[in-house]
């Protein structure tokens, strides 16, 4: 490149026109808001994001579908509709993931730092990054609900009654997107943050109502299965989305997939902050 | 009053053992000027420039930037202070117009001024042609570029450059320096830290040497290498082995011991033609064939040797060839507290 020519006047130090008028809850909010912007602009450009928030469900579905669901049988509704609460709770845990890494690669690439001298919020950084990926997961199930309509799911209760499952299931999603924040924050890497998510992940994924119905495991597994936070999320939209087909139509499924969605997010939100003012 | 005072700085980092980053560092900047923090990897200048920034709070001692306190008024002194680092601290997913902006908001700059500022800044520092791709396309020269640039979308009176040119080529490095003593000549003050003496010598009215978390010396570049008052007469001979029986036989010369690079052997001195001439009689009973000699006025890497025992860039690059694996990706706190 040619030797720069810079006019000093053009980078005088002027007169400050940030204006710290306003409400702080106000630029709480706008930080918070360009945050999630910008991480909303990042992830469209890295394809692996793409690729394991898009492709990877929808692949779970047809595996669902078809590879595995000739097999399974639960009593009194079709295997494709009994699936798809799963595949929703299924995706957006693995996306939960996906805010550890982010934040991981923020505070190993400096970007935090840089941050923490910026006179913005200091909540902006968790907030703009767990209401993107909150975003990201709206766009997903969405998604998710195209290919199943496409491989024969029909909700059984009302449009009505299927957004409130959906909702269930993406505020679920929020709350576990802060406790996967306190991952991202202490982890040394962001290959590590990944690593370390999994084995939270997956016994909750997994072993849960999710793909099969928790009767069909040995009777210890079951007793963490039919309690565990995720199942109650999955066994609460699904009532929503198909009618009760087991229990009788109750909304106490719901109300407890709430608590424990309120709950999860009481506790791990201040932990993940506390983790983050620590982080400089 | 100084646009900078930090008074005895102290920072521990605990870990599998715990490092004593600062152990009491005081330092002042006058407004308008570029103060040199000077040392090698690890001496705890990152550490400084992160109490300053905010981003760290201190174990003990207090800093003020403009006559705020960077602890109980951080929000405010964050509104005076532009920070860039060695690190270039970027998303390099958007582009270097939607990384200026994105500053510029989380300045809570207006919106009109934040969409000139930036690309006004992308014109002034080269960037217009790559405005609009991802930073990933960018060389490294480009990113600290752009690094700067967002450092300096709030026109901040206070600007904390960390280690600005390390790892960059010599024509960036120029480049950077032209910028930095524009930005000086327009009326920021600026603190950079360095490992280059080079670099602290062209650009900073005045140097503070830090080692091991302390302040070993301070001075206008002038001062510094006045204060060892004497000249180095550097002797080249046949070959290293060479060198070292050389030293031995001029060490009673000289106040210090001679310092032998390769096929190099250097005497400060103060009376350096008397010297000379008894050192070149002294190798000739010895048969040694002396195949350079010169008289110089000592460096700052002569300063730095005689204040720390070791040459600045020796320990920088030993320290970052232990550290290289991290390049990029480490936080400031274990690359400081590697020592």
């Amino acid at each position: 490149m040619t030797a720069l020519t810079v006019d000093p006047a053009l980078l005088a130090p002027g007169r400050r026109e940030s204006h710290p008028g306003g409400s702080r809850l106000r630029w709480a909010l706008s930080d918070a808001g360009t945050v999630t912007w910008r991480n909303l602009i990042s992830y469209t450009r890295i394809p692996d994001a793409i690729f394991f928030s898009s492709v990877q469900p929808i692949m779970f579905v047809l595996l669902f579908r078809y590879v595995f669901g000739g097999v399974i049988h639960v009593p009194g509704v079709t295997y494709v509709n009994y699936l798809m609460a799963g595949v929703f709770v299924q995706t957006v845990m693995f996306g939960a993931v996906s805010t550890s890494v982010g934040l991981a690669e923020d505070l190993h690439k400096g970007l935090i730092e840089r941050f923490h001298a910026l006179p913005m919020a200091r909540s902006a950084v968790l907030a703009g990054r767990t209401t993107a990926d909150l975003v990201r997961n709206v766009g997903v199930v969405l998604l998710i609900t195209a290919v199943g309509y496409l491989v024969g799911f029909r909700v059984q209760t009302s449009p009505l009654s299927f957004v409130a499952g959906l909702l269930l299931i993406l505020f679920f999603a929020y709350a576990v997107s802060w406790g996967f924040a306190i991952i991202g924050l202490s982890a040394s890497n962001s290959e590590t943050a990944q690593l370390a998510a999994f084995p939270v992940l997956f016994p909750l994924t997994f072993a849960s109502s999710a793909f099969v119905p928790v009767t069909s495991m040995p009777g210890w597994l079951q007793a963490f299965a039919i309690h565990q936070p995720v199942s109650q999320v999955i066994d609460a939209s699904r009532e929503l989305m198909l009618g009760g087909h087991s229990n009788l139509w109750s909304m106490s499924d719901v109300w407890q997939s709430l608590s424990w969605s309120a709950g999860i997010l009481v506790v791990v939100a201040p932990i993940a902050v506390w983790r983050y003012r620590r982080t400089a | 009053m100084n646009a900078v005072e930090a008074r005895d700085l102290v920072k521990e980092f605990s870990g599998k053992r715990t490092v004593r980053a600062l152990d009491g560092v005081s330092i002042d900047v006058r407004p308008g000027s570029i103060l040199g923090l000077l040392g090698p990897n690890g001496a705890g200048k990152t550490t400084v420039v992160r109490i300053l920034s905010t981003v760290l709070v201190p174990d003990a001692g207090h800093a003020r930037v403009l006559g705020h306190d960077v602890v109980r008024e951080a929000d405010i002194v964050r509104r005076l202070i532009g920070l860039a680092g060695q690190y270039a601290a970027v998303d390099e997913n958007l582009t270097g117009r939607e990384n200026l902006r994105m500053v510029g908001r989380l300045t809570h700059l207006p919106k009109k001024i934040t969409l000139e500022r930036s690309d006004t800044l992308l014109e002034q520092f080269g960037l217009s042609d790559a405005a609009n791709r991802t930073l990933k396309t960018y060389s490294g020269g480009m990113r600290r570029r752009l690094d700067l640039a967002a450092a300096l979308v709030g026109r901040p009176p206070i600007l904390f450059l960390d280690e600005p040119t390390t790892g960059l080529d010599p024509q960036s490095r120029q480049d950077l320096w032209v910028v930095i003593e524009g930005l000086v000549r327009a009326g920021t003050t600026v603190l950079l830290t360095t490992q280059y003496l080079e670099e602290a010598d062209r650009l900073a009215d005045r140097i503070v040497v830090v080692d091991h978390g302390r302040v070993i010396a301070e001075g206008t570049p002038a001062e510094l290498k006045a204060d060892l008052g004497t000249t180095v007469i550097s002797l080249t001979v046949p070959d290293s082995a060479t060198a070292r029986s050389v030293a031995a036989i001029l060490s009673p010369l000289a106040p210090r011991p001679p310092v032998i690079d390769d096929a190099t052997v250097e005497l400060t001195v103060e009376e350096a033609p008397r010297v000379a001439a008894e050192a070149l009689r002294a190798l000739d009973q010895h048969g040694v064939t002396v195949v350079g000699l010169t008289l110089r006025e000592p460096s700052l890497d002569d300063v730095f040797l005689r204040l720390t025992g070791h040459r600045a860039e020796e320990v920088a690059e030993v320290a970052s060839g232990a550290t290289s694996s991290d390049e990029g990706g480490t936080p400031s706190h274990d690359r400081e507290g590697r020592r």
